[in-house]
């Protein structure tokens, strides 16, 4: 596959991811805490920023792009608009979070979200007590089911 | 003058409406302060007013009641009383958790009026080796679920020579069931901290970091804030209370793997590394983080230390019976009437837990499984629920006591369909390094697959079995190794479920 060349704002973009990697120099294993910042700067992480962030750590880009396709929150790819995440968990499951993950996953692509939000499951928030749980594009919320999760992301709508 | 009111800030009361009963009764005109839970999750959000009589509390309070409350004050019908004589925390014996929903959470002061910081105090006044041997006397063994007495790795950390040692802590709690450690962090963060710093000076370590996972950013905001606010009174840093004693504490967030909670893992993270499970030996007391000597433990266990040193091991010791001494702190979750923190001394039935302080399904149906310790452990049936919470009589029923979650199932559940869960768990989360559980926990789950569309039943569990047998002797670490032990427990408990899937797993239960 050919890559396209980096467009000037991938350019700048670029710039910034080095600026973030040099800050955490210092640091002992800087790369998470790095990658975590790409991600709060950016959302994802692009394959420029792991060459770059390879540059200044003095790493191989393979090493850096393990680490990324290791852990599930760094995301490669630019986020939809909303994300709704949902706890698969075996407390959660007791009270019903396998239904309530498969119709939200129906309710999702049937755009009853609107029309850029992804359902993902996650396993366990810690809120073991007051399931189902998930969260709302990252707010927290117990006791859940389909109606609620339906009015928490009524504004999503067109 | 107008009482103070109190809602928690504890991210499973924020879930359920705590910021907004909070700026319902601020706007009502009320003084209010923001504590950790109290741990009756299912009286969340759970407010108090200061009296006279002690704290007065209302349960599952929305912000419509918010006004009601205010005016009618213990005469409303959702008032459950002065919370501190609630039959459900009174007969609870509150060590570890004693401060949390009682103070508010990052200030210095309060933590300062209910006994903080005497354990260091005391700690720094006496010879490192004192402080281990402490903690060896109280026989405090690792709250994370592995159980390994906490002073003996100490020992093992002070007699290794190095020029830099580490405490690391972990925070990765990503069994299904548990929430204490996140709980404890954001009621009280600096019992932590100076069960760290405690930690640090014991073992001749300079440096300390805490692994959070990712999912519990109110805990990451809690204990970042805690630290800032301890470096500023000298609790941490190159002089820690005036002593000479350097503790640095950093705080290192993971990024979804729950294989990080594995301590080799942990450790392969913080160095920037993806999170694989290393060989042992070595053991990361000798060599650990970046090669050097490093004391591992979870939140519970560090945070047991500052009551240990104040009060003394011997009287920690007292707690609980056999070898599992002091407290453990329950986490009652899943379909349970009344879910959260119930902490007690070891010994304590599963059937008083479930049944007494759980109070039976959520659903009000009958209790069918209960599993203990994390997605690692066993279904207990509820003929062994009188089998007492305790390291080894839990090993003796091929079930752990883990880090004392207790997820409560009602007869609704199919025990086939939660085998199968075990291995889909597996196969999301192995990182990878070992045969056995990389590829055995995606056979697996086509196994299980098998089995529940009816084809060759008997046969298959003859693989499965084998399987298992396989899994939990040639994996690298607990979690392909214990993968297993919710698996044969269902099957052995409830053969039913996975012998006529035509009938069981079509939602005929």
């Amino acid at each position: 596959m050919v890559r396209e060349p980096p467009t000037a704002d991938l350019g700048a973009r670029v710039d910034i991811v080095r600026a973030i990697a040099a800050a955490r120099l210092e640091d002992r294993g800087p790369l998470m805490p790095i990658l975590h910042d790409v991600m709060a700067e950016f959302g994802y992480i692009d394959r420029a920023d792991v060459i770059a962030i390879a540059e200044v750590l003095n790493l191989s880009v393979a090493d850096v792009h393990g680490v990324v396709s290791f852990y599930k929150d760094f995301r490669t790819a630019p986020v939809p608009s909303h994300i709704v995440a949902l706890c698969r968990g075996e407390a959660c499951q007791a009270v019903g979070a396998e239904t309530l993950y498969a119709a939200a996953r129906d309710a999702a692509a049937a755009g009853d979200y609107g029309p850029d939000t992804e359902v993902e499951h996650v396993f366990c928030f810690g809120n073991c007590a007051l399931g189902p749980s998930g969260t709302v594009d990252g707010r927290l919320v117990g006791r859940l089911d389909p109606d609620r999760l339906s009015a928490l992301t009524q504004d999503w709508l067109p | 003058m107008s009482p103070v009111w109190w809602v928690p800030q504890d991210a499973s009361a924020v879930s359920v409406g705590a910021d907004e009963v909070a700026a319902a009764l601020a706007a009502a005109g009320a003084e209010v302060r923001r504590n950790g839970s109290r741990g009756m999750l299912w009286a969340e959000p759970l407010v108090e007013v200061e009296t006279d009589a002690g704290r007065v509390g209302f349960a599952e309070v929305t912000p419509a009641d918010v006004v009601d409350i205010v005016a009618a004050g213990a005469g409303h019908q959702k008032c459950i009383g002065v919370v501190d004589e609630h039959p459900w925390l009174a007969g609870q014996q509150r060590v570890s958790f004693a401060r949390v929903g009682v103070i508010e959470p990052t200030s210095l002061s309060s933590y300062a009026d209910h006994g903080g910081w005497d354990g260091l105090r005391k700690a720094l006044s006496m010879a490192r080796e004192q402080v281990v041997e402490e903690v060896v006397a109280s026989g405090l063994r690792g709250r994370g679920g592995a159980g390994f007495p906490a002073g003996i790795k100490m020992r093992t950390v002070v007699g290794t020579e190095a020029d830099q040692k580490f405490v690391c802590c972990n925070f990765d709690e990503g069994d299904s069931g548990t929430f204490a450690d996140r709980m404890i962090v954001e009621g009280d963060p600096f019992t932590l901290i100076e069960g760290m710093t405690i930690a640090g000076y014991a073992v001749g370590a300079t440096e300390g970091y805490v692994y959070v996972r990712s999912e519990y950013p109110h805990a990451v905001a809690t204990l970042r804030r805690a630290i800032d606010l301890a470096y500023t009174q000298g609790f941490l840093g190159a002089d820690v209370l005036g002593s000479g004693v350097r503790f640095d504490l950093h705080v290192r967030v993971g990024a979804g793997a729950y294989i990080c909670g594995e301590e080799s893992s942990m450790l392969d993270s913080l160095e920037g590394k993806r999170g694989e499970v290393r060989a042992k030996p070595p053991i990361p007391a000798v060599s650990g983080l970046f090669g050097q000597p490093t004391l591992v433990n979870n939140v519970l266990t560090l945070c047991a230390l500052p009551a240990i040193v104040a009060g003394g091991g011997a009287s920690y010791a007292e707690l609980g019976r056999g070898r599992s001494l002091g407290t453990q702190v329950f986490q009652l979750a899943g379909n349970v009437a009344r879910g959260g923190i119930v902490e007690l001394p070891f010994g304590v039935t599963l059937r008083e837990l479930v049944e007494d302080w759980g109070g039976g399904t959520r659903s009000g149906r009958p209790v069918r499984a209960v599993q203990v310790g994390g997605p690692l452990g066993a279904y207990v049936p509820p003929q062994q629920f009188d089998t007492p919470l305790d390291y080894e009589e839990f090993a003796g029923i091929g079930a752990m006591v883990g880090h004392g979650g207790i997820v409560v199932f009602d007869d609704t559940v199919d025990m086939a369909r939660m085998a199968r869960f075990a291995f889909e768990f597996c196969r999301a989360e192995s990182c990878g390094k070992c045969t056995p559980c990389r590829i055995g926990s995606a056979r697996g789950v086509d196994v299980m697959d098998e089995v529940l569309a009816g084809r060759d039943i008997d046969a298959n569990l003859i693989l499965l079995d084998d399987l298992c047998e396989t899994m939990t002797k040639g994996s690298l670490c607990a979690m392909g190794g214990l993968t297993p032990m919710p698996v044969r427990s269902a099957l052995r408990h409830w053969p039913e479920d996975f012998a006529d899937p035509a009938e069981q797993h079509q939602g005929a239960r």
